[in-house]
């Protein structure tokens, strides 16, 4: 019991992790701190924590411009993460990344794709990995409902459901892609439904609650690692924020009314998750305000040691394109 | 040393390398059966690291990304106008994303691409895509052209810890030369190999073309025309000291790449000694390529597109001009 509580109580501080990061990139960003694009997680929480809340250290994950939320949901370094948003020397890729392209490779993290559904077929190959390998790691790839209607999803799917691999495709439906609602362009009601075409299961999952999607995703894995392959989980969520950070200034019709919005505000999924836990006696409030506090100081800290941190020099600047280095010719 | 086909050149390379390392594996369309002539029984000794994909370019060369990101060394077969299909993954993932992740990840994929052209085939079926790739960094990218290199080479490549794209001319595929038998002979990438030693004029010849260039420097040993022919074998690292020491030398140029004249590989070389070896020219670089057109099916027509024997030795003749 005392694990599970450990693990619940993990599962709100990871949540609460992002939504501190997200909401300090908020600020970066209207200050011009933060500069290129910033696509935030607010409001999805639930569904990264719930699921990697399933995973081994050791599993995989692969994600999408969405992605702060991820690193952090797989147990990677809030400062590492702040420093690369912020262009550092000392940030996951040495500031050669940013928003869009976070990865620990140490901790499976494989990395995130800003070209919409590309980390899909990469996933299926760590997959395939694991299956030659003779582990039984798992991959988790994080895509959304825009790319679902990618060709890439479709044929990583087809992949791994004929190699029987151990993937979990999980789609975040936060219900746009950009402004486009996924009612306009998806074909079927659900995402999930696609799974038939895979033979694969196809579960849709209340992506608010972060228990939900933490008994979803450990049945997936339990599939996967059984040699039983790959699995589609559609989490319904909702994004609170625009596409990316500053959009607002250029869309000149709104694609959603502010009541959506605020409709599933009321769902938010730290609160759900937070009466949860006082519900089954689990953590009490002040227990909850302690952690939220502890929460904001990581977030400081994270952002002080990012600001502090130098840039990288630009005798980096070619290192790291290959392996084994051209040769140079004089 | 055993005299062998450049198709048998390629499979020993495989088979070797997948005895020497448990972790490479091969994977494509029908290769099984080898529908391109290298890949044919593998499986009865490799079993199931020998994979028939679906029709799923862009899915399996993406998974191979991944596959190698968690420590395999997949080899992909497939055709050169395929890759189009596949540009996604081989573009965001494999080229850019050792990079990307400030070099977290060594991604050691190779790419076997049949390049399939004077064969009637019409311009689907019809590519050389290697310069457009060349403009991509985070790509190795070799174009072997004789049975010794095409095995050289692949084994370099196997055990090169970057994305290869290793080109194969299937207008070679069933050319012979003695290969060595030597299970450690690999052929190093960024060396070019000067195939017909001269002091007139350099040839820079590519893919298929070499041995066109060759022979057309065999033929003007009667008119005491002495011809340097140069095969780079490798177009990432290009070796530009061995190009440029041979323009010393003979003080003339002419590039033969059966690609597109635009950004031609061809191109690029013209560029370089240009701005390197300016000083010892003597005569305006040639290039001899394919024509800007697509590939017509027609065998009236398709044989004129790309740089034969006589364009050859008439943009050797160019350079000697007064």
């Amino acid at each position: 019991m005392d694990e599970d509580r450990d693990l619940y109580m993990m599962m709100l501080r990871r949540m609460m992790l992002i939504r501190e990061f997200e909401e300090n990139v908020k600020q970066l960003v209207q200050r011009g701190e933060l500069v290129g694009m910033a696509h935030c997680y607010i409001g999805e929480e639930a569904v990264a924590v719930g699921a990697c809340a399933a995973l081994r250290d050791d599993d995989y994950i692969t994600g999408n411009h969405r992605s702060h939320g991820h690193p952090i949901s797989k147990g990677g370094d809030v400062r590492r993460a702040m420093a690369e948003l912020l262009g550092k020397a000392t940030g996951y890729c040495k500031g050669k990344g940013g928003s869009m392209h976070l990865a620990d490779f140490d901790i499976g993290i494989l990395g995130e794709s800003g070209i919409v559904a590309s980390a899909l077929p990469v996933a299926v190959g760590a997959a395939m990995g694991s299956k030659m390998q003779g582990n039984d790691r798992v991959v988790v790839a994080f895509f959304g409902d825009g790319a679902s209607n990618q060709g890439a999803c479709h044929e990583a799917m087809n992949l791994a459901s004929i190699w029987k691999l151990p993937v979990i495709f999980l789609c975040e439906n936060n219900q746009y892609a950009v402004t486009t609602s996924f009612k306009e362009a998806v074909a079927v009601e659900n995402i999930s439904d696609r799974a038939s075409a895979y033979d694969m299961p196809g579960v849709l999952v209340d992506g608010q609650d972060a228990m939900a999607m933490f008994e979803a995703t450990t049945e997936a894995v339990r599939r996967a690692r059984a040699g039983e392959g790959p699995t589609l989980l559609e989490a319904r969520t909702y994004r609170y924020e625009d596409h990316s950070e500053g959009l607002v200034r250029i869309l000149r019709e709104s694609y959603r009314t502010d009541e959506e919005v605020e409709v599933w505000r009321e769902r938010d999924p730290i609160k759900v998750h937070s009466e949860w836990l006082v519900e089954q006696e689990i953590a009490s409030q002040e227990e909850i305000e302690v952690v939220r506090t502890d929460v904001a100081e990581t977030i400081a800290e994270a952002l002080q040691f990012a600001r502090e941190s130098p840039y990288p020099e630009l005798d980096d600047l070619m290192t790291d394109m290959y392996a084994d280095p051209l040769p140079i010719y004089n | 040393m055993p005299e062998i086909t450049y198709a048998d050149a390629l499979n020993a390379a495989i088979k070797e390398e997948m005895r020497r390392d448990g972790s490479v594996f091969i994977m494509g369309e029908s290769i099984r059966g080898g529908i391109y002539g290298v890949t044919g029984g593998l499986s009865q000794e490799f079993g199931d690291r020998v994979i028939d994909t679906p029709l799923s370019e862009n899915g399996f060369m993406g998974a191979a990304v991944g596959a190698a990101a968690v420590g395999m060394r997949p080899i992909v077969q497939s055709l050169s106008s395929f890759l189009w299909v596949a540009m996604d993954q081989l573009i965001s993932q494999a080229a850019k994303m050792r990079f990307m992740f400030g070099g977290q990840v060594n991604l050691p994929v190779v790419y076997r691409c049949g390049m399939i052209y004077g064969a009637n085939s019409a311009a689907h079926h019809t590519d050389r895509p290697y310069p457009m790739l060349m403009n991509m960094p985070g790509l190795k990218i070799a174009i072997p052209t004789t049975p010794a290199d095409a095995k050289g080479l692949l084994k370099t490549a196997v055990r090169d810890n970057d994305p290869v794209m290793f080109f194969e001319d299937n207008n070679l595929t069933g050319t012979r030369g003695e290969v060595d038998e030597d299970e450690d002979l690999t052929i190093p990438f960024g060396v070019a190999d000067i195939k017909h030693e001269g002091s007139d004029v350099t040839v820079v010849a590519l893919a298929g073309m070499l041995r066109r260039a060759v022979s057309v420097a065999e033929a003007l040993e009667d008119e005491d025309i002495s011809v340097e022919v140069i095969d780079p074998r490798t177009i990432v690292p290009l070796d530009t000291r061995t190009i440029l020491d041979s323009v010393e030398k003979t003080g003339r140029l002419v590039i033969v790449d059966p690609a597109h004249k635009s950004c031609s590989v061809a191109s690029e070389i013209s560029a370089m000694v240009a701005q390197e070896g300016f000083w010892s020219l003597q005569s305006p670089i040639q290039r001899v390529t394919s024509l800007d057109c697509h590939f017509p099916f027609s065998p009236a027509l398709e044989s004129e597109v790309f740089p034969n024997e006589d364009k050859i030795t008439d943009a050797i003749y160019a350079t000697l001009e007064e």
